[in-house]
């Protein structure tokens, strides 16, 4: 029963690692069954949350070779778990038992007393460059596995940290009932040098900020890179030719085209349709910026828009249908959408202040935006039509939201003021909740989040 | 379609060839390549004497006057910009075999999209003045820099007002 999806990893460095899911079928916890009390679960939209206590003893090693992963895979776990804010992880210090076969029985009392909710263990077995993780999760309180929570997964070695975020991602999915979104990656600007002679160049890593690899060098200027759907690829605006013009990079080849539309015609804020192939971003001629898209394989241009107002920051729906994006044609940027072959377009930001780089969440249900007012900036959420707004932030700079996979979690750029300002990462849920810097090498901005890897 | 390399960027704005067509000798400045807010700093070393030429970059930048300042938010040319735009095209005018490439800045202000757009506006409503002077517009490229290339770095008005300005960079000369 290995499974469904075998899949090259989309980065070079890690081209071998295929991803192998088995589930472990065997029914465990033979031991006593205590009176089920409903599911363990989490509600993500829950007003207020009391972080839900968890404990992930030190994986098993099943050989000598598999020491040097298995405690580094149980701490990735109890990081991406712990990183959401909805999870407490029970210090090792406070354990009772300690586990050394993985398929013995789990004492549950000893996990309930020190209040272990969840409890996590795993095995960690390599055989030549294959590192295979079994694992499991358990309902502390109920006395069984949880449903679906009991996996075989198998890749290279050097994919050891995916292993760990999949296994994260399944425990994190069971009980949220969400989708997981750890095993994915970020593509953004990577900053240094003071702010009158910064150096920009695109990187990626993974969500945690682990794995950072740099894409371009740093002698242009290369703004708001985005992932195409399947994450494969990556479009961005370079100044590589003296002029704004989008680009379009093969994430795992590390190479690199102009989209070019003329010499001297500037191009930026470039953002993939759901198809893979479609472009919309902004050009700018005679002063007069407007949206066109671009398919990508044939060349054609549409434009989409024709006003002598600023249209910018087009982002699409997840069904493809839609468009929206930034305009000043009411006199102040304010957010609209129009349907994706352009026509007319409906005004949905209605507060006061300015709006700008809406980005439609994967699930559909919202629009992250960057809203200036009263001289601060702010990330928020709206209803599609524009209803429901909610600011999550509040600081001198932040801007540029974007989506996990699963549409809980935006990260955007935060910049600090004055001569010795920087920019860097932040992601907050999109409750307003867990509020927290992202790690980078460097600063960074304009980041944008992958597609939840295969 | 095959991917190229990424290779460093080209500096694109090739001077000293123009300058020397020019008759003007070559003199040691730089251009705006990469928008690195070459006006602002470009007299470069060597340059002593070039100053007081009316037709060499050094007095085109300091005495013409490069650059022209916007208001919060706006493209239009003030009466203050008016004149400086008038002394640049007196001056391009005189010079002609000089193109220019007119950059398009914003202060920090405002999102990174919606500045890039704004400056290509406060650029091209720098280059339809110099046209309305008698400049021909095909001697006239326009970029935006948006936010990306401040050349004051405090966060307030003071600062702010530098930073939203399109500068004018002297290019390759049609001449050849």
């Amino acid at each position: 029963m290995t499974l469904a999806w075998v899949r090259q990893g989309f980065v070079k460095q890690a081209a071998v690692v295929g991803l192998a899911m088995a589930s472990l079928v065997a029914a465990t916890a033979p031991g006593a069954v205590v009176a089920q009390t409903g599911p363990l679960r989490i509600e993500i939209t829950d007003g207020v949350i009391e972080p839900l206590p968890f404990a992930v003893p030190d994986f098993i090693p099943a050989d000598a070779a598999a020491s040097q992963f298995a405690a580094q895979i149980s701490r990735v776990i109890a990081e991406d778990l712990a990183g959401t804010g909805l999870f407490r992880e029970v210090p090792k210090g406070a354990y009772i038992s300690n586990l050394t076969d993985f398929s013995a029985p789990v004492n549950y009392t000893d996990w309930k007393a020190i209040n272990a909710q969840a409890l996590i263990t795993g095995e960690v077995a390599v055989e030549g460059n294959l590192v295979k993780v079994k694992f499991r999760g358990f309902d502390v309180f109920a006395g069984k596995q949880i449903d679906g929570a009991g996996l075989q997964l198998v890749g290279g070695t050097d994919g050891w940290r995916r292993i760990a975020h999949k296994v994260a991602d399944v425990i994190y999915s069971k009980i949220t009932g969400e989708g997981g979104y750890f095993d994915s990656r970020v593509v953004y600007v990577s900053e240094s040098g003071p702010k009158n002679d910064r150096k920009k160049r695109l990187a990626i890593m993974d969500y945690d900020g682990a794995n950072v690899q740099y894409l371009t060098n740093s002698n242009a200027i290369v703004l708001a890179p985005r992932f195409s759907p399947t994450g494969d690829r990556v479009l961005y605006t370079s100044y590589e030719s003296g002029f704004p013009q989008i680009h379009v990079l093969d994430v795992g080849q590390v190479q690199q085209r102009v989209l070019s539309a003329g010499d001297g015609i500037m191009s930026f804020a470039p953002r993939f349709a759901p198809d893979g192939r479609t472009v919309v971003y902004s050009q700018s001629e005679g002063g007069n910026t407007d949206l066109y898209t671009l398919d990508i394989d044939s060349g054609a241009r549409k434009r989409l828009t024709s006003a002598p107002s600023i249209e910018t920051a087009p982002s699409f729906s997840p069904d493809g249908r839609q468009i929206v994006f930034e305009s000043d044609r009411s006199g102040k940027p304010q957010l609209y959408v129009m349907p994706a072959s352009g026509g007319p377009a409906t005004r949905i930001s209605k507060g006061s202040g300015r709006y700008g780089t809406p980005v439609w969440s994967p699930r559909g249900d919202f629009v992250a935006f960057t809203k200036q007012n009263a001289g601060r900036f702010h990330i928020g959420v709206m209803r599609t039509d524009g209803s429901e707004e909610r600011l999550l932030t509040a600081s001198f700079l932040d801007e540029g939201p974007t989506w996990s996979p699963n549409g809980r979690v935006i990260m955007f750029t935060r910049e600090t003021q004055g001569p010795t300002g920087r920019a860097l990462l932040y992601s907050v849920d999109v409750s307003g909740r867990n509020l927290k810097p992202v790690r980078t090498p460097e600063g960074g901005s304009d980041p944008a989040w992958s597609p939840l890897q295969n | 379609m095959s991917g190229s390399k990424i290779i460093p960027s080209k500096i694109i704005l090739v001077t000293a060839v123009a300058l020397a067509l020019a008759g003007c000798g070559p003199k040691p400045w730089e251009s705006g390549a990469n928008g690195a807010g070459a006006g602002a700093n470009g007299a470069g070393a060597g340059a002593l004497g070039a100053a007081a030429d009316p037709s060499s970059p050094v007095y085109f930048r300091e005495t013409v006057g490069d650059r022209v300042l916007f208001e919060v938010d706006q493209s239009s040319i003030n009466p203050a910009a008016q004149a400086v735009l008038q002394g640049q095209a007196r001056w391009l005018t005189a010079n002609p075999d000089y193109t220019i490439t007119i950059e398009g800045h914003a202060d920090e202000q405002g999102t990174r999209e919606y500045n890039l757009a704004l400056g290509a506006r406060r650029a091209n409503a720098a280059r339809e003045y110099l046209i309305s002077q008698g400049i021909a517009g095909s001697r006239i490229q326009v970029v935006t820099f948006g936010k990306e290339r401040p050349i004051e770095i405090c966060s307030a008005e003071a600062c702010y007002s530098k930073n939203r300005r399109a500068v004018t960079v002297l290019a390759g000369g049609l001449v050849g």
